[in-house]
């Protein structure tokens, strides 16, 4: 190739005296794929999306979602999500914003879904994901728990975690732990 | 007297590959007593890491006849390092690894030139990468190399017949290392596959469920895991952890430790810890060793047509005995960064509403709601309806105008494509060109004559 770089030197020079365009980057792989995602999303009916940066930034985004049956029924809970670059080899982080009394998610807002972390694949979407998180609500597992004090109680006296849900949801204090108002 | 002899006999071996003819030479090698000088005089090489590998890539290069190379690393020199990064001493601990190694192969081999850029690969513009004839990396993570294939792709320009434009390649030889095992490639946009036509050759990063993590550790690295990902939030809300900082490294140190001990588990050491949370995998001096031979070798391939190059994939393994493999891999036509994509000329008075059902029309598309994307900015999104109310407006206006009077460029678009009457959900490049505008068809046809 050393005679076509040769060459290119010396075209290089001309199209800088041409005063060239230069070239500009181009979107990441990983966001076109999220883009691909985004407009073939088919969300669930407890389901919104919201863009808080505008129409231009698919990378950070959230949703809210709103049960409608089990235990969380008319509560609303709100999921941050940020896309890395390298989506889809990496999965989304997903953080829950509304703090909520549940198995599966810690005070902090940390989600214990299989296919947020050991689970996941690029094949999936961001539609499954979303779809796991719904699934959170309406079968909390004991089996994976995040926050030990809500999974004992699912599985030791339901009825108990019914109305700690309940009241939680209200706006209230489980235990020693306050939680803001959801309904 | 003594050193100029010694200088004539270090090219003695690399002349007679470049001075000699041969049955297995590259596509119009000239063999030539002056192809060495030739390389030293006009190709320039960029090293992307200065770590590891970089190290000896710079040796590499500088010794294979390469005069003019630069290397760019932001990181600076850990003590960790010195046992295989073999250009710093104890006191360069704390300097920037690139100034550092350009330094010291500067002193040994005489009439090479490296520049050292001690910054961010993304902070240079694309500019910067576009002097470069050829660029090798030396890197440790998908990322930058996903980043730094981008960039080099973007440089690559099609003709009308989808074949890719000689002077519009820019080559990469990309080398990797972990632990015992190793590969070496050759990227050669438009020809070979690129880093992201076979991304999914690196495996997942192993990850543990986060339940494990907080309910039942069994092992050291979820003790660190925790500590890492759950009590850190927990106790610095907000404050984004960064395992660059030796503070924030201590505290997950000191907390696994705990947690370590609450369970009964051991083995919890700060280079353990800092292993887990930065995914490091222990590095062996001699793999480095022979993964950058192999990548300074297919660089004087490529620049000087000496040899066929590698094609494409070599994997090194040296854990019990020696293990190389080559592999063909083949391109992903439908690479959104490397692959020419489907070409498209339009007048420039064409809306985007009417862009978008000509995709539909398109005998090669046939695609159906799409919605399309440009440089980051989303032009109409079909679904979520937030987003297509934001983007609806745009429908009306003039493709030409959404893209900045641009005479040419890449666009965006995915939707669902029906074939034998089977429906499938696609994202596609398209190449748009506007007729009429300077720059734009008139280019095309120059390069298509070259």
């Amino acid at each position: 190739m050393i005679n076509l770089f040769k060459i290119k030197g010396q075209k290089r020079e001309d199209a800088a005296n041409a005063n060239g365009r230069a070239p500009v980057k181009k979107q990441s792989a990983g966001e076109l794929r999220l883009h691909k995602d985004i407009s073939e999303l088919n969300l669930p009916k407890t389901t919104t999306i919201s863009f808080p940066n505008g129409k231009d930034d698919l990378m950070n985004f959230e949703i809210s979602i709103r049960p409608d049956e089990g235990y969380y029924q008319g509560g609303t809970f709100i999921f941050t999500f940020q896309v890395s670059p390298s989506y889809p080899h990496e999965p989304p982080k997903v953080k829950c914003k509304t703090k909520v009394y549940h198995p599966n998610i810690d005070l902090e807002g940390n989600v214990c879904l299989n296919i947020l972390r050991e689970d996941w694949k690029p094949v999936l979407n961001i539609n499954t994901v979303i779809y796991g998180l719904n699934l959170l609500f309406t079968q909390p597992n004991d089996e994976d728990p995040l926050n030990h004090d809500a999974a004992a109680v699912l599985r030791d006296n339901p009825k108990l975690f019914e109305s700690n849900v309940r009241r939680a949801m209200a706006g209230g204090y489980v235990g020693q732990i306050y939680f803001p108002r959801c309904i | 007297m003594a050193n100029a002899l010694a200088e004539q006999g270090r090219w003695r071996d690399l002349d007679k590959l470049l001075a000699r003819p041969g049955n297995i030479v590259g596509h119009g090698f000239e063999h030539s007593p002056t192809l060495r000088e030739e390389i030293g005089e006009f190709v320039r090489v960029l090293v992307v890491g200065a770590g590891g590998l970089g190290c000896e890539l710079l040796k590499d290069l500088a010794l294979s006849g390469f005069k003019n190379i630069d290397v760019i690393d932001m990181d600076t020199i850990e003590v960790s390092n010195l046992n295989r990064q073999f250009l710093f001493r104890l006191q360069d601990v704390g300097k920037s690894k690139a100034e550092v190694a350009a330094k010291r192969v500067m002193e040994r081999v005489s009439g090479v030139t490296i520049v050292s850029h001690f910054c961010r690969i993304e902070d240079k513009d694309l500019e910067f990468y576009n002097d470069f004839n050829i660029i090798v990396l030396g890197l440790d993570s998908i990322e930058a190399r996903s980043y730094i294939n981008s960039v080099a792709c973007s440089f690559l320009e099609y003709d009308c017949d989808d074949k890719p434009v000689p002077e519009t390649v820019k080559p990469m030889v990309d080398g990797g290392t972990e632990g015992f095992k190793g590969h070496a490639r050759v990227i050669l946009p438009g020809t070979t596959p690129c880093f992201e036509c076979n991304i999914w050759l690196f495996p997942p990063q192993v990850k543990f469920p986060l339940c494990t993590l907080a309910e039942t550790p069994r092992t050291a690295a979820h003790c660190i895991e925790y500590a890492h990902l759950i009590k850190w939030d927990e106790a610095h809300s907000g404050k984004a952890f960064d395992a660059d900082d030796p503070v924030h490294m201590q505290w997950v140190y000191s907390e696994a430790l705990k947690r370590a001990e609450l369970f009964g588990i051991t083995g919890v050491t700060y280079s353990l810890t800092q292993g887990v949370v930065k995914n490091i995998i222990p590095a062996i001096a001699s793999t480095n060793a022979i993964i950058s031979a192999a990548c300074a070798l297919e660089a004087l391939k490529i620049v000087s047509g000496c040899s066929k190059t590698l094609s494409n994939y070599l994997t090194y393994n040296g854990l019990e005995g020696t293990h190389i493999k080559v592999t063909d891999f083949v391109r992903d036509m439908d690479c959104l960064v490397c692959g020419p994509g489907t070409l498209i000329e339009l007048d420039t008075s064409v809306t985007l509403s009417q862009f978008i059902e000509l995709l539909g029309e398109h005998p090669n598309l046939h695609l159906s709601k799409p919605s399309v994307t440009y440089r980051g900015n989303n032009l109409y999104m079909q679904s979520p309806p937030i987003l297509e109310e934001m983007t609806r407006s745009n429908l009306l206006l003039l493709l030409f105008d959404l893209m900045g009077k641009v005479p040419k460029d890449t666009i965006h678009v995915s939707g669902t494509t029906e074939k034998d009457g089977k429906k499938t959900s696609c994202l596609r490049k398209l190449r748009v060109v506007f007729k009429g505008v300077v720059g734009g068809s008139t280019d095309m046809d120059i390069a298509r004559s070259s």
